[in-house]
């Protein structure tokens, strides 16, 4: 099982991030990664068993679905059923928790999944890196850090 | 039930704020409201179910116990078994979590408790305030300064340790708060610039007694291994991305934290350095840049001196105490020196002073008065502290500004400050780093200070020079007093 773990301060406070990255369906809104994105079966974005089918910038094909979310933590959970990645069991949470000294966030996004052992790296450092800390610098940027 | 929650971003890496908290007898050594705290039993601090007895600065008693720690989740948890605050049932819960973005941490500290009925707001506000934010101002300002006095480039410990663009130097470091012997002359690298930073080539370093409380580790500035020393002089050797106001081959000088001045090489932040005119030599910038510093803002903005005030300049021999002598007079006010000996008296008069009093039958405050027809001073400026502070605010004219820069006799301690009401003093208690801490504030302070020194109104004096190999030796001149004007080092040789 490999694990990644990215977290970052972005200067607002967490109810408005969260107003932003709430929608399950709204990665194109945020994320500089993912250009198109819909929710199977019409189903309301906030249906917790959901999922959402979306492209990538360089054309690949992702289906997640919701596992949990939670207004209360400020926190989304959510697995792959199927991406060009070659990963397995992969589940990721994207949650904000306060800072209540100077009214901003702190976003952490974690994600665990098995992989072939020779990829471990690479994976780790691409999501890491590309997905998971460059939402962060796209937030930051929205939010005039 | 209540609940606390509060939070916050640490500027230093997780292992370093976790190395302070981990401790669940260690607060009295960081948090402001922890008088002294003590373990029962004999049992240690991390044993789940020790339980740590304490008093806070009210002289409240509280005992707390260790519920979880967990070196893992950088958590710990704990209960109040018994308090003389009627904080019923209160549980809470430590946090650290890295900020992977830019290596920093974020803490929150929570907590819930049963509040009696109507006190609510007042104990809510006094755990979140008064514990929770207090101690997260506390640990920041421990582990923030430690980690930038944290040398700059670490002793190569291996030859081929060598980092790309670094260059090649010697610094002296501490590998332990002690004696003068703690200081080593060892080789370093500065490494290339980076975003906003500049590498220098140093040619004087100023000796501040500051230097000494950093090595024997009664101020906690440096966390050993590190280098201490916080003024100097150099050249510019190469900048790193985004410096504008400096370039390279340009003749520097700094005087402030983070310390790591006692080297012959430097890579710093860019902002801190300010340029040097031609007048003002590497030696003379050494020497004063600090002292100067802090005289120009105790004089024209923590206190806007006037022509005619009375300005009453403990220990006016001194290294502050001479300048602000000089720069007093200068500006047409009537200086009075309070100092211990004759010697230092005609020092003080030869900086200024037109008055100078001395131990004697009466007390400082009645010998001020004498001076000034029952008047007293319009402004004093008292490093002295302890010893000191209640003769300043007898020595004061009504409505008169007691600055208290300094406690060289030891903290100054609690004052009711219904007693100021009997001549409608002000007390301002300044610190360097607020007048200093932007490069703008360091521009404009540094201006009126360089203009000053060309205008002969301060002047510098180079007592002794040390090669920066000595600096051991320089220490114990300035610890044992035989020092005259400013000690410096040179790190190409004396």
């Amino acid at each position: 099982m490999a694990e990644v773990y990215t977290s970052s301060v972005i200067a607002a406070p967490a109810d408005r991030v969260w107003a932003r990255i709430r929608d399950f369906n709204g990665l194109p809104n945020w994320h500089p990664l993912i250009t198109e994105s819909l929710i199977e079966a019409a189903a309301p974005a906030d249906q917790v068993g959901c999922v959402r089918a979306f492209r990538l910038k360089d054309g690949g094909f992702i289906r997640e679905k919701l596992l949990a979310l939670s207004d209360y933590d400020f926190s989304c959970t959510y697995t792959i059923l199927e991406s060009p990645m070659g990963v397995e069991n992969y589940v990721a949470t994207l949650k904000l928790t306060p800072v209540t000294d100077g009214d901003r966030s702190f976003a952490e996004w974690s994600a665990s999944f098995d992989c072939a052992p020779e990829r471990e790296t690479e994976l780790i450092a691409n999501i890491g890196d590309n997905v998971f800390q460059g939402g962060f610098e796209a937030l930051k940027r929205l939010f005039g850090d | 039930m209540v609940q606390v929650q509060r939070s916050t971003v640490l500027d230093a890496p997780l292992e370093a704020v976790w190395e302070v908290l981990r401790d669940f007898n260690g607060h009295d050594r960081w948090h402001p409201a922890v008088t002294t705290s003590r373990l029962e039993d004999g049992r240690r601090s991390d044993q789940v179910g020790t339980v740590r007895d304490f008093r806070l600065t009210g002289g409240e008693r509280v005992r707390e116990q260790l519920l979880s720690l967990s070196d893992r989740d950088h958590r710990f948890r704990y209960a109040i078994v018994e308090s003389d605050l009627p904080l019923n049932d209160y549980f809470a819960e430590v946090a650290l979590k890295p900020v992977t973005d830019g290596n920093r941490t974020f803490w929150s500290w929570t907590s819930r408790f049963r509040p009696p009925p109507g006190r609510e707001r007042e104990l809510t506000q006094l755990v979140a305030e008064g514990i929770y934010a207090a101690g997260f101002a506390a640990v920041r300002a421990l582990v923030e300064r430690r980690a930038a006095a944290r040398p700059p480039s670490r002793p190569a410990v291996t030859p081929g340790a060598a980092a790309e663009g670094a260059l090649p130097g010697e610094a002296v470091i501490i590998e332990r708060h002690g004696g003068p012997d703690q200081l080593r002359l060892v080789p370093v690298q500065a490494l290339r610039p980076g975003p906003g930073e500049a590498r220098l080539r140093q040619t004087a370093i100023g000796v501040n007694f500051i230097d000494v409380y950093c090595r024997t580790g009664t101020f906690d500035l440096l966390q050993p291994p590190g280098v201490p020393g916080m003024e100097a002089a150099g050249i510019v050797l190469d900048l790193g991305p985004g410096v504008r106001h400096l370039r390279d081959g340009q003749r520097v000088a700094y005087a402030c934290p983070p310390v790591g001045a006692y080297a012959t090489v430097r890579t710093m932040k860019a902002d801190l350095l300010v340029p040097l005119p031609d007048s003002v030599s590497d030696e003379v910038a050494a020497a004063i840049l600090l002292k100067g510093m802090a005289a120009e803002f105790l004089l024209h903005r923590v206190h806007k001196l006037q022509p005619g005030e009375t300005v009453l300049v403990y220990a006016p021999a001194g290294g502050v105490g001479r300048l602000l002598c000089q720069w007093a007079s200068h500006l047409g006010a009537r200086v009075i020196g309070a100092t211990s000996s004759p010697e230092k008296a005609a020092a003080a008069r030869a900086a200024g002073a037109h008055d100078v009093i001395l131990p004697g039958p009466d007390s400082l405050e009645d010998q001020v008065k004498a001076l000034t027809g029952g008047r007293g001073a319009d402004v004093i400026f008292d490093a002295v502290g302890r010893d000191s502070f209640a003769h300043s605010v007898k020595a004061l004219a009504d409505c008169g500004h007691l600055v208290s820069y300094g406690q060289a006799s030891g903290a100054i301690g609690s004052w009711d400050i219904g007693s100021l009401a009997s001549n409608s003093a002000t007390v301002s208690r300044p610190a360097f780093g607020h007048y200093t801490d932007t490069p703008e504030k360091v521009a404009a302070i540094t201006r009126r200070l360089f203009q000053a020194l060309a205008d002969g109104v301060v002047t510098a004096e180079v007592g002794q020079r040390f090669p920066l190999a000595e600096a051991a030796e320089a220490h114990r001149a300035l610890e044992s007093r035989r020092t005259l004007g400013s000690t410096i080092l040179l790190p190409g040789g004396r």
